[in-house]
């Protein structure tokens, strides 16, 4: 299984980043969303992969009962995908603001509309 | 969205929802939930109702202003940390208080499950701050 | 040692406070610090006379091996005595000389501050930590120099010395970061004692080249030389201090530490000596053009650091007992001559040595310390200055006699120097000079007299210094125990003929002085041609160049810098892995079953669905595709937990995403970018997705260190009372972690509120008003 998680990390990771490089700023925050997922997977890899175990004790044990799933990039990824959620919303509410303000989300164009929205403010 | 079909689940839903993201909340230190969980069941409940019945039905349905959640998680958080302090143990040891009922059940009272429910109201609080900021124009 | 340094940084701290309380007298008490550190090196005299070294090591950053190791051998000693000895006459100086100055106090608190930084330089034995006293004495230095700092002269000499000496300072941390790589040590008595692994390096010459670099931008060797005299722009006790006695000596000091090292090196010999000869060369000639006092002495001062330099690569016993002395001579000599020429200039008003006539005659014993430290500095019997270009005449008799040839030339320039400062100004006929001219007071008169007098007494008796302090301090240089004895008379040998060929020569060019520089100042003038000149077009072309890069790979352009910092990363991390092999790709293999296979699949399709939509009902539902199938997958691998939160968070994202993109214009996921752009992008995220890919396969098939994971597992229940591992992770083991993160939700949070509030201050957008029909009805595009 590992060689088909590298392939879907890497295709996300590629994904991700092809998206965040260009110039519609909605495109690069699609691109932020699959590159998180693609880092949360390769995270969650890298701790090994198992079956069927959760790491969960079963009652009247104190420990668990043979071979669980590594639990600790479970809760690494766990908190990587509530804080990717607030980045997300974050960056989406600051790009809604930008095109409120600014009237575009290109890239290329947000340093002139800058310029033209500071000499609009000094008129 | 406008359909009687989605008001009526949703009314259905909701409290089964909501109740169910508090029962994650309690059992997630034994079994998969928890605070982030329960969190985010809570707030995919109450965005189902945005969904249904506009951001401001769902403002009156939650009452408290999803702003004051931050500050009452985050200090809840904080105080679970503190007690452990006046405990003479380091900031966020874990302390419990276990009271055995009659039969054979118990109740666990712990800075832990306070800290939990703090991240709880935390992530409902986030979750609802921005959606009602979002809708609410 | 290190208590000698840190007490001269906490005296240099309230020195300021003191020097206001003190007022007038500040000098004379300050003074006591140089004292009582100069008395309390002396206790060391005996050790190091009987040619033993004393160390002392202190902890300082334990885990990369960097201890404060401090070391007192006879080189250390000599050093540390001229510097706390001229310290003294040099603060009590400064409190006449800078009488009624309102910067006085900071004044104190920078040269004490240098004082501490050079004796700890000269007494480290740690190559890091010699190099941080080495940066704090360029750090000092541009203080210093820029303290007129009202005059853009000042502050453009104060940079350009700070940019050549720490400039140089980097190349010699590079050299000494090498050594450290090499060999494996930052001790210096470790390099000294066993140089062997150092020398079989192949990357010696780098080393030689880096160290001999930091060195002669310290020392002002060509072609980095050009610094010095603009360092003129300090006040005097600063020029006498730093730029002559001590700070100049450090380039020269690290050469002699580090000679034992390298002496047998062809490529040490010949850098050393070269660079030495052109130095002389350049110094002596541009000597020529310049009738401010302060600025013949930085040339002659130059001379002499290259003649050390010079003596310093030749190496044996003679080159390095004549480096030694002279180390000594030209300290005792040239410290005087800068207080002189200050003295003149504060009590006459000028520095032209062509503008003042027969101010001896007011200033009778500034006139006599002049003349002590000149003769001396000219290299005449019976001073000290004599002894030290004797034994240097047949150091090199010795070893390489066409050095001769720029060593007689450099003996010529300093006694015309020498008359230029110690005798033109002051002797003849009085003529107008630009102030009434009045005797120095007293604190400008010790520390001239008493130094120069210091010459004469070595002159006629340098056995007083010999055993006990020059043999030792020779020792380091030459790398084993050297006894000789220092004579006045040597007899009837072949250097004294030489010596009377300098003087001869310096006679002449005195002589012929006035029509040469007049000469050469009318035909060539003040071209800025040389290293002083790159250096002036360097800086000049530095901030354009700088900008021009900036716009090139960080425009304003978000996706120029993304492209670009991908880039970089993809290939630093990949060529790495390349290089060190450390990417290698096992295939560690757990079986599979077609139901996680087709999953992955939906995953991995769902994202290049995402590339290609364009449109935005389309795009969000790969989106949410991407998420669900992704949560699958940890149902599939044993986490409920991830499972869970995903698919919670996906769908959140889903409506919000929605919502947001119902506010923006419907081409908003177009694909706009030219085929060019598009393909770099392609290219380097192509890249980068392999990169990862690799990164993965290679960390699955290492060895996986379980010991965090295995403790969690078998302490969740004993110790904290839980049963979901994941959940006591987040809310106990790792509670902390936990507590920041939620912390961050809080800040997204609120900056949301507030980003979305700000649009209309007039409300309050909490108490939310009736959505403008259902605004998540009308949502989708097709």
């Amino acid at each position: 299984m590992e060689v088909p998680f590298a392939v879907m990390v890497g295709v996300l990771f590629a994904s991700g980043l092809y998206l965040m490089m260009q110039r519609n700023l909605m495109r690069f925050v699609f691109g932020l969303l699959v590159l998180s997922g693609s880092v949360n997977v390769l995270i969650f890899t890298a701790g090994r992969l198992t079956r069927g175990a959760a790491p969960v004790i079963p009652a009247g044990l104190s420990t668990p009962a043979g071979e669980v799933a590594n639990a600790l990039p479970q809760a690494v990824v766990l908190t990587a995908i509530v804080i990717g959620f607030g980045l997300i919303v974050f960056t989406l509410v600051l790009l809604l603001r930008v095109y409120e303000r600014l009237g575009t989300v290109k890239t290329d164009e947000l340093g002139d509309a800058l310029v033209r929205l500071d000499d609009e403010d000094e008129v | 969205m406008n359909s009687l079909i989605l008001r009526t689940t949703t009314m259905l839903l909701i409290t089964i929802l909501l109740l169910f993201s508090v029962f994650l909340l309690l059992r997630g230190h034994d079994l998969p939930g928890g605070g982030f969980i329960g969190g985010l069941t809570a707030a995919a409940a109450v965005a189902l109702y945005v969904l249904a019945f506009g951001a401001q039905a769902a403002n009156d349905m939650v009452r408290v202003r999803p702003r004051a959640l931050l500050g009452v998680g985050l200090t809840a958080a904080v105080a679970a940390g503190l007690i452990a302090v006046l405990f003479g143990t380091p900031f966020l040891t874990g302390h419990w208080l276990i009271i055995d009922l009659p039969g054979s059940a118990e109740v666990k009272l712990s800075t832990v499950l306070l800290f939990d429910v703090g991240v709880y109201l935390v992530v409902v609080g986030t979750v609802l701050t921005m959606l009602f900021a979002l809708e609410g124009q | 040692m290190l208590s000698a340094v840190l007490a001269a940084f906490a005296v240099a701290l309230v020195a300021p406070l003191l020097a206001q309380r003190l007022g007038a007298r500040a000098g004379w008490w300050l003074a006591l610090l140089p004292a009582g550190l100069f008395a309390w090196y002396l206790t060391y005299l005996p050790a190091v006379a009987a040619g033993e070294s004393v160390l002392e090591a202190t902890a300082w950053v334990p885990r990369l091996g960097v201890t404060l190791a401090m070391r007192m051998d006879g080189l250390s000693l000599l050093m540390a005595l001229i510097v706390t000895g001229i310290g003294v006459a040099i603060v009590i100086y400064a409190g006449g000389y800078l009488k009624g100055d309102p910067a006085l106090p900071r004044f104190y608190l920078i040269l004490l501050g240098f004082m501490a930084a050079m004796l700890g330089l000269v007494t480290s034995d740690d190559l890091i930590s010699l190099f941080v006293f080495w940066e704090l004495t360029s750090i000092t230095s541009y203080f210093l120099v820029g303290f007129k700092h009202q005059y853009a002269d000042s502050r453009a000499s104060a940079l350009q010395a700070l940019l050549v000496t720490a400039g140089g300072g980097l190349a010699m941390l590079a050299g000494f970061l090498m050594i450290i790589a090499i060999t494996g040590s930052t001790s210096i008595s470790g390099l000294i004692a066993d140089p062997a692994t150092l020398l079989a390096s192949p990357l010696l010459p780098a080393v030689i080249v880096l160290v001999a670099i930091g060195a002669f931008t310290k020392s002002a060797q060509f072609p980095f030389h050009f610094w010095l005299p603009n360092a003129m722009a300090a006040p005097t006790p600063v020029s006498a201090y730093l730029h002559s006695a001590t700070m100049v000596k450090a380039g020269v000091y690290l050469l002699a530490r580090l000679a034992p090292v390298f002496t047998g090196e062809p490529l040490w010999v010949w850098l050393l000596s070269l660079i030495g000869a052109a130095t002389i060369v350049a110094a002596a000639g541009l000597s020529l053009f310049r009738r401010d006092s302060k600025a013949l002495l930085a040339y002659s001062t130059i001379v002499a650091l290259a003649t050390m330099v010079m003596l310093i690569g030749l190496g044996g016993e003679y080159a390095g007992t004549a480096a030694v002395v002279f180390l000594l001579a030209h300290a005792l000599y040239k410290a005087p001559l800068f207080m002189v020429a200050g003295s003149v200039d504060h009590e006459a008003g000028s520095r032209d040595i062509t503008a003042l006539r027969g101010v001896g005659r007011a200033m009778p014993f500034t006139w006599a310390a002049a003349l002590l430290a000149g003769v001396s500095a000219a290299g005449l019997p019976p001073l000290f200055g004599f002894v030290a270009k004797e034994l240097a005449l047949e150091a090199l008799l010795d070893t390489r006699a066409w050095l001769l040839v720029p060593f007689v030339g450099a003996g010529a320039v300093l006694l015309l120097i020498a008359v230029l400062v110690a005798w033109r100004p002051f002797a003849g006929r009085e003529i107008q000079a630009p102030k009434a001219v009045h005797e120095a007071p007293l604190s400008m008169l010790v520390g001239p007299l008493v130094l120069a007098g210091a010459g004469v007494v070595l002159g006629f008796a340098p056995y007083l210094v010999g055993d006990a302090l020059l043999v030792p301090a020779a020792a380091a240089v030459i790398g084993a125990p050297y006894a000789f004895d220092l004579y006045l008379w040597h007899g009837l040998t072949p250097a004294l003929g030489l010596s009377a060929l300098t003087i001869a020569l310096g006679v002449l060019l005195t002589w012929r002085w006035r029509a040469l520089h007049d000469a050469l100042r009318a035909r060539l003038g003040d071209s800025r041609v040389g290293p002083a000149g790159v250096y002036q077009r360097f800086i000049d072309g530095l901030v354009p160049f700088a900008q021009a890069f900036t716009r090139r790979v960080q425009p304003d352009d978000l996706r120029t810098h993304l492209t670009v910092i991908t880039a970089v990363a993809v290939l630093a991390t990949g060529l790495t892995g390349l290089v060190k092999g450390s990417l290698r790709l096992g295939l560690a293999h757990t079986p599979g079953y077609f139901y996680e296979y087709l999953v992955m699949a939906v995953v991995v399709a769902a994202a290049l669905a995402a590339v290609r939509a364009h449109r935005r009902l389309p795009a969000i539902t790969a989106l949410g595709v991407l998420g669900f199938g992704i949560a699958i997958v940890f149902v599939f691998f044993a986490a409920p937990d991830l499972a869970i939160t995903q698919f919670l968070v996906e769908t959140l994202i889903v409506i919000i995403v929605a919502l947001v993109m119902m506010r923006l214009p419907r081409h908003s996921l177009r694909e706009e970018d030219n085929r060019a752009v598009r393909a770099v992008a392609a290219t380097v995220a192509t890249l980068a997705g392999l990169l990862i890919a690799s990164l993965t396969l290679a960390v699955t098939a290492g060895p996986l260190d379980a010991r965090v994971s295995d403790f969690f597992a078998a302490e969740s229940y004993p110790s904290a009372l839980g049963r979901n591992i994941v959940n006591v992770i987040l809310v106990d083991f790792r509670a902390i972690d936990t507590l920041g993160e939620i912390t961050v939700l809080v800040v997204a949070a609120v900056g949301v509120y507030a980003l979305l509030r700000r649009r209309d201050r007039s409300r309050d957008p909490h108490d939310v008003e009736p959505p403008r029909g259902s605004a998540a009805s009308d949502g989708g595009d097709t």
